[in-house]
């Protein structure tokens, strides 16, 4: 599903991520660790082939990035720090433009708001909303088109633990083994991210710290990270 | 390094097998969303007002002050001309210069690079978006120059004029988005769009003047000329040019 070997990117002369290498599996979840600038939301971003690696290889459901991003776009959905919603539309308009651009029909859009609980909210433009709503709207426009990998960049922040339990089943492990989710996760939440992690990834200024399976991880090892 | 080495990939022992690649997927055909990028572009133009008023405001502003800097309550032919088309194309660089920061400061521009869909759907659907703004400007603006300042009567002028405003708001929508999607990349992008677009729209200027002038003209005999074709020709291979252009560069300008 995911295959990194050597992934180097760099922003001017400053590294943001250095020499990362992992294998991840179809229907694994890898959560990333790492303090402020460690480098987890440009691993997120090449992933979603928004940035381009810089040097070593990036392989994303089979295809080879950044030579074959355009097989990868419409299979990724990236809910990352910014909604990617416009503020002057409401959350239906954003979610049916968000549906016309990957192919999907509007009945999918109103399941969705009706799965986190904005249908009564749908019509009002998005700056009227709540962070937490925007969340969840965000958490729908990423999930619209049910893609096979979920990039989620602290996909929790902003939501109170009824909205986590809405959103939860859009961005949790899935439950259909027919369709495995696999999902990247970063994370600052050290219980929470490892109960739900197969695979950890610990940075520490674009540098890989921390690799190995979540059973073999500590709490206190993810702590020495921010230390 | 805590508890693995990174030299090696990671591959647990327990994972699941390795589910089939499905097949890449499958996005709207280019027009549906070209259609769906115009919809959302007019729509969020609607709602914010950001760029067609502050567009049209500006045109009727700047008639009003060269009526009395002038001191001369009609003016016609190359003056005329020239008074028109300075005053549209600065009209036109404010909506230029908005034409992509929605997108870019609300993500758009992401959204639509995660999406399965042809690039240049952006590049027709703003260039379209940005025709449409200068359409009605000129709705606007080429009314209140025949009151304000124009010595002919306008409809003695408009079917002539309207060939001539349509060929130069297509150079103008094209360049304008190009250089826009450019511009907007970069934190100065206040004064590098005018500074990218101005030069580039000059030749546009002077086609359209040139074409136009001699609709200004208070003697133009109704009927008789028309535009010269000289300089129609000329308005429409530019377009034509920097249309190509736009088109072969756009996706690289959306690129990381």
């Amino acid at each position: 599903m995911i295959e990194l070997e050597g992934l180097v990117r760099r922003y001017g002369e400053r590294e943001a991520l250095s020499d990362v290498s992992l294998s991840l599996h179809a229907g694994q979840t890898l959560v990333v660790f790492g303090p402020n600038g460690a480098g987890k939301t440009t691993l997120l971003r090449i992933l979603s082939t928004l940035l381009r690696p810089h040097s070593g290889g990036v392989t994303v459901l089979g295809y080879s990035l950044p030579d074959e991003a355009w097989a990868v776009r419409g299979r990724v959905g990236l809910l990352g720090h910014e909604p990617l919603l416009y503020r002057e539309l409401t959350a239906r308009e954003n979610l049916r433009f968000h549906a016309r651009l990957h192919g999907v029909g509007e009945e999918r859009v109103e399941e969705l708001l009706a799965a986190v609980a904005l249908t009564d909210r749908a019509d009002e433009p998005l700056k009227t909303l709540s962070r937490g709503m925007v969340q969840r709207a965000a958490v729908a426009r990423a999930t619209l088109h049910d893609p096979e990998l979920l990039l989620l960049d602290e996909p929790r922040a902003n939501l109170d633990p009824a909205a986590r339990e809405l959103v939860e089943p859009l961005i949790g492990p899935g439950t259909d083994p027919a369709r495995p989710r696999t999902r990247v996760i970063s994370s600052h939440d050290p219980a929470g991210g490892l109960a739900e992690a197969d695979l950890v990834l610990g940075l520490r200024g674009g540098v890989p710290v921390l690799l190995s399976e979540a059973a073999d991880v500590s709490r206190a090892q993810i702590a020495e990270l921010y230390r | 390094m805590s508890a693995a080495s990174t030299d090696e990939p990671v591959q647990p022992a327990a994972s699941p097998e390795q589910a089939p690649i499905a097949p890449q997927a499958r996005g709207p055909g280019m027009w549906a969303t070209v259609a769906a990028l115009l919809r959302k572009e007019l729509l969020v133009e609607l709602r914010t007002l950001e760029s067609v008023p502050g567009m049209s405001l500006f045109a009727v502003t700047t008639f009003v002050v060269f009526h009395f800097a002038l001191n001369q309550n009609t003016v016609s032919g190359d003056e005329a001309a020239g008074i028109l088309w300075v005053t549209l194309l600065f009209a036109a660089m404010l909506g230029v210069n908005r034409l992509f920061v929605a997108d870019q400061d609300q993500g758009g521009f992401d959204a639509f690079l995660l999406a399965p869909v042809d690039r240049t759907a952006m590049l027709l659907a703003k260039a379209l978006a940005l025709f449409a703004y200068l359409a009605v400007l000129e709705l606007i603006a080429v009314p209140a120059f025949g009151l304000l300042l124009l010595a002919p009567p306008l409809s003695q002028t408009l079917p002539d004029l309207l060939l001539v405003l349509v060929l130069a708001d297509i150079g103008i929508a094209a360049i304008g988005t190009l250089v826009a999607a450019l511009a907007v990349q970069t934190r100065a992008r206040d004064l590098l769009g005018p500074l990218l677009a101005l030069p580039l729209l000059v030749p546009v200027v002077i086609g359209a003047a040139r074409a136009s002038s001699p609709l200004l003209v208070l003697a133009h005999p109704a009927g008789v000329g028309g535009p010269p074709i000289r300089w129609l020709a000329t308005l429409a291979l530019y377009d034509l040019v920097f249309g190509l252009i736009a088109y072969a560069v756009f996706d690289f300008l959306l690129e990381d």
